[in-house]
């Protein structure tokens, strides 16, 4: 595949997986203000996967359109990086998820913005100023939770444990990062994305780990976890099995 | 018989003011700050529009509407074309659909990132819940002097 298409998708893939992942959430927050804030976030990422998707479906000038690229792909063929793939867990898991994607893509949108590809600078541009708002209440949130009660502490640190080890595959360049010029490396996010984590961290009182082992294989596409398949079986299962439909 | 005079884009503008945003209805398409540009070429005409945010479910219905307000004042061929670039940002709202947003019980946006004064009673002893509302555009904050929510037009 064509590295500037398969860097499109990866922006579409983060995007539309984590949205549905926390679109799971609508309707069983744990208070009504949660439920929505939830709900506006996924909106937000599935109206910028959506950007990403028909400019992707452009630039594979194959005839399909966006809805066909969300909806009849297979796991392999996804892109994201397998953290915004990981199942919600609790409220604290899922907050912490996003916090750790929320602290990589406003700056790494924040960089596309410069893209000499116009559109990419575009969809970047728009995306940038809903991540500012994603970043500020995740952020909020770990610490309140963190530093939170007993029982909110532990669920966060138990979090982080299980969480820490998908962070890295954000910020790992590999062949098609290296083989295109749209856009810059992810690894050159790394130092704002350590410093926003660190403080964050450190003021919700958790312990940042030692180990910067990084799982791979989302955004290559080879090596998925098992949750996407089952994601995929939900969110895919209607347009698949109803082709004809439309709303 | 005479000929229709040519529409012009004056025209079109003064039309779209009563075009009510469906979420928000009583501020205007143009009040909110979406409609990027307006091109007329005899009656048929082209109005191009702007997302609010990204996901924002009222585009296509603000589309719509547009459509019929206009295809009922008898332009012909209405094209909706969108544009990214530059990303709406709330400077764009009108002064008069900032009054009309306090007036209907939504703070407006402020570069403070937050209202000065409660929509209700105008007191300054104001709270945020929630960076996020009903909408995409909005988030929760409550009035501790008389005690009522209300929404916050988000700043972008
Ligand atoms: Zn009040």
């Amino acid at each position: 595949m064509d590295a500037a298409l398969e860097c499109v998708l990866r922006q579409a893939d983060n995007a539309l997986v984590l949205g549905h992942r926390l679109s799971e959430w609508c309707g069983v927050g744990p208070v009504l203000e949660e439920d929505i804030a939830l709900a506006n976030t996924a909106l937000d990422l599935i109206g910028q996967a959506k950007l990403w998707l028909e400019y992707a479906a452009e630039v594979q000038g194959a005839g399909r359109t966006a809805d066909d690229l969300a909806f009849r792909r297979d796991v392999y063929d996804f892109k994201n990086a397998l953290l915004v793939e990981l199942p919600n867990g609790d409220f604290g898991q899922t907050l912490l998820r996003e916090f750790f994607f929320d602290a990589f893509h406003l700056p790494w949108l924040q960089a596309l913005t410069a893209s000499p590809d116009a559109r990419v600078a575009e969809v970047a541009a728009k995306s940038a100023k809903e991540a500012a708002y994603h970043l500020e209440r995740s952020a909020e949130t770990v610490i309140a939770l963190g530093d939170g009660t007993d029982e909110s502490h532990a669920r966060m640190a138990a979090a982080l444990a299980y969480l820490w080890p998908y962070t890295g595959e954000l910020m790992v360049d590999d062949a098609v990062d290296l083989g295109q010029d749209a856009m810059p490396l992810p690894s050159s996010i790394r130092p704002a994305w350590d410093t926003t984590v660190n403080a964050v961290l450190a003021e919700a009182m958790l312990t940042r780990p030692d180990s910067d082992f990084a799982h791979t294989g989302g955004r290559s596409g080879v090596r998925h976890t098992e949750h996407l398949g089952h994601m995929l079986a939900q969110m895919q299962f209607l347009p698949r099995a109803y082709p004809t439909a439309t709303w | 018989m005479v000929t229709p005079a040519p529409l012009t884009p004056d025209q079109v503008w003064a039309w779209l003011e009563d075009v009510p945003d469906p979420e928000i209805p009583v501020i205007s398409v143009v009040d909110l700050g979406v409609i990027r540009g307006v091109d007329v070429d005899g009656w048929a005409v082209t109005v191009t529009i702007t997302p609010t945010y990204s996901g924002c479910p009222a585009m296509g219905v603000i589309a719509m509407d547009i459509e019929l307000a206009l295809a009922k004042r008898g332009a012909q061929d209405v094209r909706i074309a969108t544009q990214l670039a530059p990303p709406w940002t709330t400077d764009w709202m009108s002064p008069q659909g900032l009054a009309k947003l306090e007036g209907y019980g939504i703070a407006p946006p402020r570069a403070a990132g937050g209202p000065d004064r409660c929509p209700h009673c105008r007191s300054q002893d104001v709270e945020r819940i929630s960076q996020f509302g009903s909408t995409a555009c909005k988030a929760q904050w409550r009035c501790r002097a008389c005690l009522e929510p209300f929404d916050y037009f988000k700043c972008i």
